[in-house]
């Protein structure tokens, strides 16, 4: 697996990047998918809640707010 | 709840089906009016809402399906989606004509639910709803490109301001007249499917043939793409586990020939949709979706974003107990009156207790309620429709992740502090169903309204009027605190436990669409809210009246009430006396005149004195005599270890269908007449000198802690357990509920007195 390739929750605030595969094939997984998140979709990280968690994504020109334990299913390639 | 057959030949049937925050109630009730028969699908926890379509002479009925993101039929909602359209649902027609709403403003990832639907083989009208939207998001969308390259109709509506509805109604009639051709094979997403997969749903098709059970390739599709899925659990159980196996050996099949389920599936699906929508679906620059995004940034800021968040509970709350006041006192005021005109019209009688204490005194106690829940369900359909609500539940999610629970729990949880009637109602904007059975079965342990006044009674009767710090912090007022956090501290493991043992699985997934905010609208909230309140008055409502009744009923009889009521007409008659005598006072001018009237008005004043002790006496021992009393009697022994005596036990009994009723019980069998309140005297004072028969006093600060922790607790509002009945549709919850939260009650109340007792 390529070494540049992180967790879309270690993505920061205003930072976008490219989703590249979405782990597993649960329901988070299929959740995650049926929400349109999708290897090659570029993906942007718009604020985390006050406490830190969940976190507010950009994707598909929607917003969607995602728990870490489901930001971390979702592996990206940071953008050039 | 379902049309009787002979209806069934003239009945056609639509059903609505869409993603979650689509505007598809707005559609619907724009389409049918306000007239729709809301119940449940039978068996399942999932609500069936059924309307009319308005302004036609035909009847057209309109299914309104849950929402939903896809097909794929894991929850019990989505499974009743798949089964309505695909007309496996028992009692339920098979609908001509499915009604896709999308939200315009976010056409892709709307499509994706399409694109199942479109291979359930029905006539499909796509309708693009919010499209007043499109161009402050910086949209542009093509609506006749769509229908062209879709190959269905396609209509633009702005539901909640009612633009298009019209023309959908047109389109919708159009349809089930003519036989709209339905798409070919190949002009379907399923087409994109790699040819493994297809080969493995042929193979596993014929081989449920062979066992007898003809399936339809969408099903075949679901129950290879979803891991132990709805269709796969259905066969399962219905005597073919085999088919897991089966299911398994394509799925490694499929997995080696590198076709991954069921990333496919979204894969093959979004690129169809974007095939689509290439040219039609165009994003301009937005300026307003940044705009949103900029109240955002404050909205969920660290500390603004807190700041707020509390500031607006503040105001809901505030604004629930202060609104909700005027309307209740006067709806007291019209129960007061009610029972004024009955007591007039009939003499003392057991149809006029009947009327006056059971009937009138138990649905007034019901829709005293009212205010409250038109209140809150106004504010939650505020707060929804301008896009908070979502925030709200993003703010607060971290923190109710800890007890297991959602940011959807709060406001839910937050209202049962004023009742937990609208609080167990708030819990349908949670869609998790589990997340909502143990939000519900947590709400009631909330400290509610009807509280309150059992433990001003206890506090300030029992309780030292000590002060600390300078008299800045009173015992009494830190006893009232602690009973009022008492309930939601235990609803921590008690939510805990639920999550764990009745409610197992994988946790919940929390992804959450964030719309831009907007200004609410008018008519949605009004048709939430009067929803909301319809339904309330008609289902607790009905079902409160007859407990009410059971209740009068072992509380009146099986005593001989002929001397009471005689005393009450004595009484009665003594009262008219007396105004007749006040009325002579004011004309008489001489003082011999004047001195025997207030001669005869300080007889009548001792005789109605007397009359009311006598009537007092004979109401205490009617109860004690009655079915009530002899379950207080029959109950002592358990009461007992709580520090009670067979007076609170009845009490505490009569309870069970509103707990601020064990006043005026409590002021009844204390023989002070039944018009007592939290603050009167005489109560106090008659507690205070109760004694056990061996001369202790009954009342000690270890039995005062102990009722209120018993109140705190307990389960005792009959219209909390039928809401609950009414939104889980089964009595397991309200009869769980009430086991639960008794022998909680009777446990906390045990250990209560038990320390206190020997403490002091």
């Amino acid at each position: 697996m390529n070494s540049r390739n992180i967790n879309l929750d270690e993505l920061g605030q205003g930072e976008s990047a490219i989703i590249v595969e979405i782990l597993g094939d649960d329901i988070v997984a299929s959740r995650l998918m049926e929400m349109g998140l999708i290897e090659d979709e570029p993906i942007s990280m718009v604020g985390r809640a006050p406490m830190g968690d969940p976190t507010e994504y950009a994707v598909r020109g929607y917003r969607i707010s995602l728990r870490k334990s489901e930001s971390n299913r979702v592996l990206i390639r940071k953008e050039p | 709840m379902v049309h009787t057959p002979q209806a069934a030949k003239k009945t056609r049937t639509v059903a609505l089906i869409g993603n979650p925050n689509t505007g598809k109630s707005s559609l619907f009730n724009a389409l049918c009016g306000m007239n729709a028969r809301v119940g449940n699908y039978p068996g399942v926890t999932v609500e069936q809402k059924v309307g009319r379509l308005t302004g036609t002479s035909e009847c057209i009925e309109v299914i309104d399906l849950p929402g939903t993101y896809s097909l794929a039929a894991r929850s019990a909602d989505e499974a009743v989606a798949v089964n309505v359209l695909t007309g496996d649902l028992p009692q339920q027609a098979k609908p001509e004509v499915a009604i896709v709403i999308l939200d315009a403003s976010n056409v892709e990832r709307n499509l994706y639910l399409f694109s199942q639907i479109y291979e359930l083989g029905l006539p499909v009208i796509v309708v693009l709803n919010m499209w007043d939207r499109i161009q402050s998001e910086g949209l542009s969308v093509d609506a006749s490109l769509l229908s062209e390259r879709l190959g269905v109709p396609v209509v633009c509506t702005s539901a909640n301001r009612r633009h298009g509805i019209d023309e959908l109604k047109r389109v919708i009639q159009q349809s089930l007249q003519s036989q709209a051709a339905l798409p070919y094979p190949e002009q379907l997403a399923r087409a994109k499917f790699p040819a493994e997969f297809h080969d493995e749903v042929k193979s596993l098709s014929q081989w449920l043939e062979s066992k007898g059970r003809k399936s339809s390739t969408y099903q075949v599709d679901r129950l290879l793409i979803d891991s132990d899925g709805h269709f796969q659990k259905a066969i399962c159980q219905s005597g073919l586990p085999e088919i897991a196996i089966r299911i398994d050996e394509a799925r490694v099949r499929l997995q080696k020939a590198g076709c991954k389920v069921p990333m496919f599936e979204t894969k093959s699906r979004y690129a169809w949709v974007r095939s689509l929508i290439t040219g039609a679906v165009v994003r301009v620059e937005s300026r307003s979706a940044s705009a949103s995004d900029r109240i955002d940034r404050w909205l969920t800021h660290r500390w603004v974003g807190m700041l707020f968040f509390v500031l607006i509970m503040f105001l809901v709350f505030q604004s629930i107990t202060l609104f909700a006041k005027f309307p209740q006192n006067g709806i007291e005021w019209l129960q007061s009156q009610a029972s004024n005109v009955v007591e007039r019209v009939l003499g003392p009688g057991a149809l006029r207790s009947l009327i006056v204490d059971g009937i009138l005194a138990g649905v007034g106690g019901v829709i005293v309620f009212l205010p409250q829940i038109a209140i809150l369900f106004f504010f939650i359909a505020v707060l929804e429709d301008c896009g908070y609500m979502a925030r709200a539940a993003f703010v607060m999610d971290k923190l109710m992740t800890t007890v297991g629970l959602s940011g959807k729990s709060f406001l839910p949880l937050m209202s049962s502090f004023a009742c937990a009637v609208p609080g167990i109602m708030a819990t349908r904007t949670i869609e998790n169903r589990k997340d909502r059975m143990v939000t519900l079965l947590i709400a009631p342990l909330m400290s509610c309204s009807a509280r309150l006044p059992v433990y001003i009674l206890m506090v300030s009767a029992f309780v030292p009027a000590t002060t600390y710090a300078g008299g800045w912090i009173s015992l009494q007022g830190m006893v009232l605190m602690f009973m009022q956090s008492l309930g939601a501290l235990i609803a921590i493991p008690v939510a805990w436990i639920l999550k764990k043992f009745f409610f197992p699985g994988e946790p919940a997934t929390f992804l959450m669409e964030l719309h831009s905010y907007k200004w609410p609208s008018m008519m949605v909230i009004y048709q939430r809210v009067w929803e909301r309140v319809v339904a309330f008055v008609m289902r607790a409502g009905t079902l409160i009246f007859c407990t009410s009744i059971l209740v009068w009923a072992a509380a009146y009889f099986p005593g001989d009430h002929q001397s009471l009521d005689e005393s009450m007409k004595t009484l009665e008659e003594l009262h008219s006396a007396r105004s007749k005598w006040i009325d002579k006072q004011l004309p008489t001018s001489s003082d011999d005149a004047r001195l025997s009237i207030e001669t005869a008005l300080s007889e009548n004043q001792a005789a109605i004195d007397s009359t009311i002790q006598r009537v007092n006496e004979q109401r205490s021992a009617l109860i004690r005599s009655s079915f009530l009393g002899i379950a207080g009697s029959w109950i002592e022994p358990f009461v007992k270890p709580l520090g009670w005596d067979w007076k609170i036990g009845v009490a505490v009994i009569a309870s069970f269908p509103a707990r601020e009723v064990i006043i005026a019980t409590l002021g009844t069998i204390y023989s002070l007449g039944s018009d007592q309140d939290e603050m009167s005297e005489g109560l106090q004072d008659q507690m205070k000198l109760a004694e056990w028969p061996d001369g202790r006093p009954v009342f000690s600060l270890a039995t005062a802690l102990s009722i209120m922790v018993f109140f705190a607790l307990c389960a005792q509002c009959s219209a909390t357990l039928m809401t609950i009945r009414r939104e889980t549709n089964s009595w397991r919850w309200p009869v769980f509920s009430f086991v639960y939260m008794t022998t909680l009650a009777y446990i906390g109340a045990w250990l209560t007195y038990q320390c206190f007792a020997f403490w002091s």
